[in-house]
C-alpha cells in the first residue's frame, strides 16, 4: 500500500471529520488501526476497498454505533454521537418488499420526524410537507412522493433514500454502496445528482462504492481501507494501476484517454460488484 | 352451547333494526359482548397494522398458542382465562422481542416452540375434570360468556395498550419501515421492539376472548391487511383497519345473535370477503422499471 503524505490535510476549522491513530475492532478483533485522516468541508470522498475491510465499520464510527478501541475521532468538534442533526445516513439496502403500498413520502418524513414521541401539531405537519417536497424536489423526484413504496425501481428508490437522508438539512451526507444494483446509466445519473447537491449545498459527501467509474468526475478524495489499515489521498495518487491492484489484491487496470479523462477496469472476479 | 343462545333468548329478527338492537341489548350478556368486542376491535385494528407492517403475523400466531397453554393452565388452577392469557403471551413475547426483529422471523424456531406450547396446553385442559367447553371457548372465542370484570379489565389493558401507541406512533413507524436509518438517528430499536411485543401479547390476549386462539387472525391481521392495501399514508391505514374491525364485530355479534351460529365465525367470515374483494379490486401493485 503506497504511503501518502499528509499534504492533503486542511485547517482544522474547515475540517467536518478529523480521526487521528483511530482503531476499531468488533470485541477482540481489530478490523483496521491507526487511522489518520479528514474530512473537509464539502469535500466528496470515496471510500474503497475490498469487501469485508472494515469500510461500514468507518461508518459505524462516524455514526457513533461503534465505540473506537483507540485514537481519536472527532465528528463536527465532537465525538460522534448517534442521531447527530447534520449527518444523513443511507445505508446498504435490501429490495423494498413489492407489497409495500405505503407512499415515498413516508419514508422522507420519517427523517424528520421518525423519533418524534405523540402527534405532530398542525404547524409541524405543514413544515414537515413543505419539508419533504423540498428534499423530493432536489433529487428530481417530486412525482414519485405519492406513489407506493413497492413500485419503485432501484434507481427511483435510491433517490428516495437520498431524499430521506437530506430533509433534515445535513452537513454531512454518508451513502453506502448507492450504486449497488443500478445500471450504468442509473449510477451516472445518481453521481451527477449527488455531486450536484453537494456543490450547491456545500455539503461532504463520504460514499463506499466498489465502482469508481461513476465517480471519477467528482471525486475531492478518496479514502481506502484495506488489509487492515486506512489510507486517504488525492484521486490522482490513488486512482492507478498499481495502487488499486494493491489495494484489491487483484489486477485492476487505470486508463487514460486523449482527453484526461480516466476509466478503471477490473476484472469482474476479482472486484465484487454487489 | 352458543347455538342455544337463540332458543334461549326466544327472540327472533324483525326487519326494524332499531327494535332489534334494543331486543338484544336488553341482555346483559349482549350488552358486555358489545364492549368489550367494541374495544377489542379498536385495539387489534391499530395494533394489527403494525403487526402487517413489521410482517410479524407469524409471531402473534406463536403468542395466540402459548396463550392457549396458559389460559388452559388458568382454567385449572380455577382463575380466569384471561390471567392466564396475559401472563404467557407477555412472557413469549418479550422473548421473542429480547431476540431482536431478524430472529422473530425465523419460523422454524417460533413453530418449535408453539408446537410445545400447544402440547402444554392439551395437557392443562386434559388435566382439568370440567367441561370441554373451556378448550373450546379459548380456541374458538366465547365473547358471549363475558363478565363485567373481563370488561373492566379488557377496558384497562386496551387503554394503556392505545396510549402507548399514540406516544410511540412514529418512532414505531419509523423502526418498521426502515430499521437501519431509525437505529442511526438514535432510535433504540431494541426496546421498541420488546415494548411492541408486549403491547402485541396483550392485544392478543384480549383479542383470544372475541375470536379465540385460533382465529386470532380474524382481528389482529386480517383488518390490518385490507388497510394496508387500500392506504398509502399509515394514518389512514391504521384508521382503515380500525373500521374494518368495528364493522366485522358488530356485524358479527349481531348476526349471530339471530342466528344459530358462532361470533368468530361471522367475523371471519366478513374480514375474509372483504379481503378477497380488495384482492380482486387492488391487485398486488405491478414495479414498474423506469
Amino acid at each position: 500500500m503506497p504511503k501518502l503524505s499528509d499534504s492533503n490535510r486542511q485547517v482544522s476549522s474547515t475540517n467536518i471529520v478529523e480521526a487521528h491513530d483511530l482503531t476499531a475492532a468488533y470485541k477482540n478483533t481489530v478490523v483496521w488501526r491507526e487511522a489518520t485522516f479528514t474530512i473537509g468541508k464539502g469535500e466528496f470522498v470515496a471510500v474503497l476497498g475490498p469487501n469485508g475491510a472494515g469500510k461500514t465499520t468507518l461508518f459505524r464510527l462516524l455514526l457513533g454505533l461503534l465505540q473506537p478501541v483507540s485514537g481519536r475521532l472527532e465528528l463536527f468538534g465532537s465525538r460522534p454521537r448517534r442521531g447527530h442533526g447534520l449527518v444523513g445516513y443511507v445505508p446498504q439496502r435490501r429490495p423494498i418488499d413489492s407489497e409495500m403500498h405505503i407512499e415515498a413520502a413516508e419514508l422522507v418524513r420519517l427523517g424528520l420526524y421518525g423519533k418524534k414521541l405523540g402527534y405532530l401539531s398542525a404547524t409541524q405537519s405543514k413544515q414537515a410537507e413543505d419539508a419533504v417536497a423540498k428534499a423530493l424536489a432536489q433529487v428530481d423526484a417530486e412525482t414519485l412522493g405519492a406513489k407506493p413504496l413497492g413500485t419503485l425501481s432501484g434507481g427511483e428508490l435510491q433517490r428516495i433514500f437520498l431524499a430521506q437522508a437530506l430533509v433534515g438539512q445535513p452537513q454531512l451526507l454518508m451513502l453506502d454502496e448507492p450504486f449497488a444494483n443500478l445500471d450504468i446509466r442509473r449510477e451516472a445519473q445518481l453521481a451527477s445528482l449527488v455531486s450536484k447537491i453537494v456543490r450547491e449545498q456545500q455539503i461532504s459527501v463520504l460514499l463506499i462504492t466498489h465502482d469508481l467509474n461513476p465517480l471519477l468526475p467528482f471525486l475531492d478524495r478518496v479514502i481506502y481501507v484495506a488489509n487492515g489499515q486506512v489510507a486517504s489521498g488525492k484521486p490522482s495518487d490513488v486512482i492507478t494501476t498499481k495502487a488499486l491492484s494493491k489495494l484489491y489484491g487483484a489486477p485492476v487496470e487505470v486508463l487514460r484517454d486523449s482527453r484526461g479523462r480516466v476509466a478503471v477496469l477490473g476484472t469482474e472476479e476479482a472486484v465484487h460488484h454487489a | 352451547m352458543r347455538s342455544l343462545f337463540a332458543s334461549l333468548t326466544s327472540t327472533s329478527f324483525s326487519l326494524n333494526l332499531w327494535s332489534d338492537l334494543q331486543n338484544m341489548w336488553q341482555y346483559e350478556f349482549m350488552r358486555h359482548a358489545f364492549m368489550a368486542g367494541t374495544i377489542v376491535a379498536v385495539v387489534a385494528g391499530v395494533v394489527g397494522y403494525f403487526v402487517v407492517l413489521r410482517r410479524l403475523s407469524f409471531a402473534a400466531h406463536a403468542l395466540s398458542h402459548a396463550g392457549f397453554a396458559g389460559a388452559a393452565g388458568a382454567v385449572l388452577i380455577g382463575i380466569s382465562p384471561l390471567y392466564g392469557l396475559l401472563a404467557f403471551t407477555i412472557g413469549g413475547g418479550l422473548a421473542m422481542g429480547a431476540l431482536g426483529k431478524r430472529a422473530m422471523n425465523r419460523d422454524v424456531q417460533i413453530g418449535t416452540v408453539l408446537a410445545f406450547m400447544l402440547g402444554l396446553g392439551v395437557l392443562f385442559i386434559s388435566l382439568y375434570t370440567g367441561y370441554a367447553t373451556e378448550a373450546y371457548s379459548i380456541l374458538f372465542g366465547e365473547i358471549l360468556g363475558i363478565s363485567q370484570t373481563d370488561v373492566i379489565v379488557t377496558l384497562i389493558a386496551g387503554a394503556l395498550v392505545l396510549l402507548v401507541m399514540g406516544l410511540f406512533y412514529h418512532p414505531l413507524l419509523f423502526t418498521s419501515l426502515d430499521e437501519d436509518v431509525a437505529e442511526a438517528k438514535g432510535v433504540p430499536v431494541l426496546g421498541l421492539g420488546l415494548l411492541f411485543m408486549f403491547i402485541l401479547a396483550v392485544t392478543t390476549s384480549i383479542s383470544v376472548q372475541v375470536v379465540g386462539v385460533l382465529l386470532i387472525f380474524a382481528l389482529l391481521v386480517t383488518p390490518a391487511a385490507i388497510a394496508e392495501r387500500l392506504a398509502t399514508r399509515p394514518k389512514n391505514g391504521v384508521l382503515i383497519s380500525v373500521a374494518v374491525a368495528l364493522a366485522a364485530t358488530w356485524i358479527g355479534l349481531f348476526t349471530s345473535f339471530y342466528l344459530p351460529y358462532p361470533v368468530s365465525f361471522f367475523i371471519i367470515t366478513l374480514v375474509f370477503t372483504l379481503y378477497i374483494i380488495v384482492r380482486l379490486w387492488k391487485p398486488s401493485a405491478v414495479r414498474i422499471e423506469e
